[in-house]
């Protein structure tokens, strides 16, 4: 293939072991393709990092970046002293293990199953339904989660008559419930999808592989435990491993739009915190928002960065 | 011996018959539990208002209205929120896709220099997330889109997630394609929009798809930036000022400037099912007819990227 390719071009070989600059431009036109969307991610990717200095300010937005007064370590001083800001870290991390735990769990289950249905069009059906919820705006989701989940609404009302509680549970109103409530309500619009990466690891496993465990006498779920499970483990570990660096993103819309003030030392996240100070008062206060997205950030990093080391000591394969 | 074989064999049959039975009837279930909420906005959205406050409506409307249809097609805050979205949502697919195709074709390019630079800037991106408040402060301050239809087009031309799943189906395809292109004296944008783009029309589908959903779903852009233009808003925007104002019952007519709320004999509850089903149809018509491609493409990005 290349000694034909040397043959039909003899003079592009030669040239691409000149300079640099030289097969630079020789390659305008996919520079042409790259570098305005390069010069596009430094702008919205890197260059907000710069705002990451009123973290250290007393930040005006008349005075701008350069005429605010700098406060040192002051803003993180002020966060850690206060105890939602604490809580805020702690309902960051529980919600992103329920996600984590129960996400998991629920697409594997729902993947094993669909991959034990031998009916073509059904299986396509339930992928379908199942996909559906994926679409759907959190606003929407949060709007139905209010419907299901109101003191009349239908849950309520399948307890109450099956007996199993005497009042109508306040779901939507006890914080004790809402970390469940959005382990939940992300299960039942993510769990579709997630499958699909699990669907995708299991229609590469050898058939042979179930023929062999059948001969040797295999029932359906000895099959599932030792030929299934383990051809989807360097997917399940990939996506546990990648999730693990994740954790301090529980996502801020669902919680943002299902808190209410009876809830709110369950339902704040970091982000919901960051997005409260900064626009919630009349004042804004962007400095400590930022403070407190710069402190999630860099756990973030080297919680991805631990994971990778994970993933690498483990011999799977790299994320990136 | 040999009753005693058959009768394993038959324990084994029924099992055999047994768990696909017990799997589809846990699979309608969960179709059921799936589809549940989704019918039962339907029927809120169709019942009289004055009844639907009660409550205890399941999937089928108790007293049949269309009162919250009329209350929103008559309503010229509706239509506007509509062609806002719907622009919107073409416009940031339309664009995002061109940008986001012709990166994946460059840095598809093995030869091209600037390939390895440009993919860690990129990757490293993955990693380094300023936060809300500093993209917040670039986007308004820095850039004055605020209070702008652009803030809906400009920071979503590109992803890089797309970008990688785009890049993994070219590198599928025979390098031979771009040669011989070449060979005819065609540069790498010609190559790109007349032979390799229409190839990629399977992953470009998938790609659209995603694009556009996030478009027509997304509300948290108009309430940051474009939360005081009232002629800006989206229909996502509009839903979501209904879900505060029935969280706020006790202050919602203080909290805020809503006139579908305040004017209207119906319920918020029915309206605002309403809109969830006005701004929900759009995306479960094409759905399904893409899910071939999505199932590929999701499956392509997530285990190579």
């Amino acid at each position: 293939m290349s000694t034909v390719t040397k043959v039909q071009k003899p003079t592009i070989t030669p040239k691409k072991k000149k300079g640099f600059f030289q097969s630079l431009g020789k390659q305008w036109q996919l520079m042409i393709m790259s570098v305005p969307m390069l010069l596009y991610v430094l702008l919205f990717n890197y260059g907000p990092l710069w705002g990451w200095l009123t973290a250290f300010q007393d930040y005006q937005p008349k005075k701008g970046l350069a005429g605010s007064a700098w406060v040192g370590l002051d803003n993180f001083r002020f966060l850690f002293g206060r105890e939602d800001f604490r809580l805020a870290i702690r309902n960051t991390l529980a919600m992103s293990v329920i996600n984590l735990v129960l996400g998991t769990v629920s697409a594997v289950l729902l993947a094993v199953l669909l991959n034990e249905v031998r009916n073509r069009t059904f299986k396509r059906t339930v992928q379908t339904v199942t996909y559906l919820p994926h679409f759907l705006s959190m606003v929407i989701v949060v709007s139905m989660a209010q419907n299901i989940f109101a003191s009349n609404g239908p849950i309520n009302q399948m307890l109450l008559s099956l007996g199993l509680v005497k009042d109508p549970v306040f779901f939507l109103g006890k914080g004790e419930y809402f970390w469940w409530l959005v382990g939940v309500i992300n299960v039942w619009k993510e769990v579709g999808w997630n499958t699909i990466i699990y669907i995708a690891a299991m229609t590469s496993i050898d058939p042979c592989l179930y023929e062999a465990a059948s001969i040797d006498g295999a029932g359906r779920f000895q099959r599932i435990l030792h030929v299934t499970l383990p051809g989807i483990k360097s997917t399940f570990m990939v996506l546990l491993i990648m999730n693990i660096g994740h954790l301090m993103e529980a996502g801020f819309e669902i919680q943002y739009l299902l808190r209410s003030g009876l809830t709110m030392k369950y339902s704040d996240t970091i982000d919901v915190f960051a997005l409260i100070y900064s626009f919630g008062s009349s004042k804004p206060h962007y400095s400590y928002g930022t403070a407190a997205g710069m402190f999630k950030s860099i756990v973030g990093i080297i919680l991805l960065f631990g994971a990778n080391k994970i993933a690498q000591a483990l011999d799977e394969d790299t994320l990136i | 011996m040999t009753t005693a074989n058959v009768q394993v064999k038959k324990s084994k049959k029924r099992k055999d018959i047994a768990f696909p039975i017990v799997n589809t009837i846990i699979l309608c279930l969960l179709m059921f539990i799936t589809l549940f909420p989704v019918l039962n906005t339907v029927a809120y959205s169709f019942n009289d208002g004055m009844d639907a406050v009660k409550g205890g409506i399941t999937i089928w409307p108790r007293v049949f209205s269309t009162d919250a249809y009329t209350e929103l097609l008559t309503d010229s805050a509706v239509y506007q929120a509509f062609w806002i979205s719907l622009t919107k949502t073409v416009i940031t697919t339309l664009t995002n896709l061109f940008f986001t195709s012709m990166l994946a074709y460059a840095l598809s390019r093995k030869e091209y220099v600037l390939r390895k630079f440009i993919t860690t800037v990129l990757v490293l991106t993955m990693y380094v997330n300023a936060g809300l408040i500093p993209n917040y402060l670039l986007i308004s301050t820095t850039l004055k889109l605020k209070n702008t239809y652009w803030v809906y087009i400009i920071p979503t031309m590109f992803s890089c997630f797309n970008m990688i799943v785009i890049r993994t189906y070219i590198l599928g395809l025979p390098e031979a394609l771009v040669e011989s292109a070449r060979i005819d004296g065609a540069g790498d944008l010609r190559a790109f929009f007349q032979i390799i783009l229409p190839l990629c029309l399977p992953v470009m589908a998938t790609v659209a798809l995603f694009v556009a959903v996030g478009a027509w779903n997304s509300w948290f852009d108009t309430y940051l930036y474009n939360g005081s233009k009232k002629n800006l808003y989206t229909l996502q925007y509009l839903l979501r000022m209904k879900l505060a104002t029935t969280q706020n019952s006790s202050n919602a007519a203080s909290s805020t400037a809503d006139a579908l709320a305040s004017s209207s004999k119906v319920a918020p509850i029915t309206v605002r099912s309403a809109i969830s089903v006005v701004s929900a149809v759009p995306i479960l018509i094409v759905y399904p007819f893409l899910q071939k491609y999505f199932v590929t493409g999701m499956a392509l990005g997530s285990v190579k990227g």
